[in-house]
């Protein structure tokens, strides 16, 4: 995942790019059989244990989704944790360093 | 006969305890994500399902960002800001085959100004709705999209 986070006027602003294949469950192989559906179901964001961004997206979201939000508080050179977790329940968590 | 019948229905029940242990997986760890909203196949039960009853109103206190013409709609960048005391915002987009595409919920020290890009299969009305003060406030536009983007 990859996410850039910068503070500006009081508010950290952060642009994250998700590594996911985002499968909608209506696409067909080349043998005509349905495509599972796999796809993100939450990301979050938490800072110095606050959670401080949530979403929750459907299969309709692109490949790759690419997110961006602020939240306030927050200072260049502390850190803060993005995660994410898909409908098999796979999950990916990284420490953002704010710049 | 009966025997085979017996282990024929242990592994049945096996197979559903488990394939309803990883449907569940996800909620189980995050307990949060509106799964009737987002399987709802058209725009007025996805709105039921995610915000019950609410009263809706036009706003103009929603700024939303959208092209009017989308090239390809597996990609349709979109941005929301609003001025309202948001508790959550949804973006529906009325004509795809589930219209709820993504719900935000706004965090107390969470900025109402967010963006993110989604699937359109065809030209649609896409609906953002901020859920503040107990009401659902309005906005939306008409994307023209020239290639579907949902697949099939």
């Amino acid at each position: 995942m990859k996410v850039k986070a910068s503070a500006r006027n009081g508010s950290v602003v952060v642009k994250t790019l998700l590594a996911h294949p985002m499968e909608t469950g209506r696409r067909k192989d080349g043998d005509g059989k349905l495509i599972p559906g796999h796809y993100i179901t939450e990301v979050e964001a938490n800072h110095n244990g606050e959670r401080v961004f949530h979403c929750e997206l459907g299969p309709s979201v692109s490949k790759d989704p690419y997110l961006a939000f602020s939240f306030q508080g927050g200072n260049s050179g502390e850190t803060f944790t993005m995660s994410w977790v898909d409908n098999k329940g796979e999950n990916e968590s990284t420490e953002v360093e704010i710049r | 006969m009966n025997q085979s019948r017996r282990q024929f229905m242990t592994r049945v029940g096996k197979s559903v305890a488990f394939l309803v242990a990883v449907v569940n997986l996800p909620r189980v760890v995050w307990a949060n994500w509106s799964a009737s909203a987002f399987g709802a196949t058209d725009l007025d039960t996805a709105i039921v399902e995610r915000y019950g009853n609410l009263a809706i109103a036009d706003s103009d206190a929603i700024q939303l960002k959208a092209p009017s013409i989308a090239e390809h709609g597996a990609v349709v960048p979109i941005s929301i800001a609003t001025t309202l005391a948001a508790k959550s915002i949804s973006v529906f987009v009325e004509k795809n085959p589930s219209p709820l595409s993504c719900s935000f919920n706004i965090q107390p020290k969470m900025n109402t100004d967010v963006s993110v890009r989604i699937r359109m299969g065809a030209t649609s009305n896409l609906i953002v709705l901020v859920e503040a003060d107990g009401k659902l406030y309005r906005t939306s536009q008409e994307v023209k999209v020239t290639i579907g983007g949902c697949g099939g």
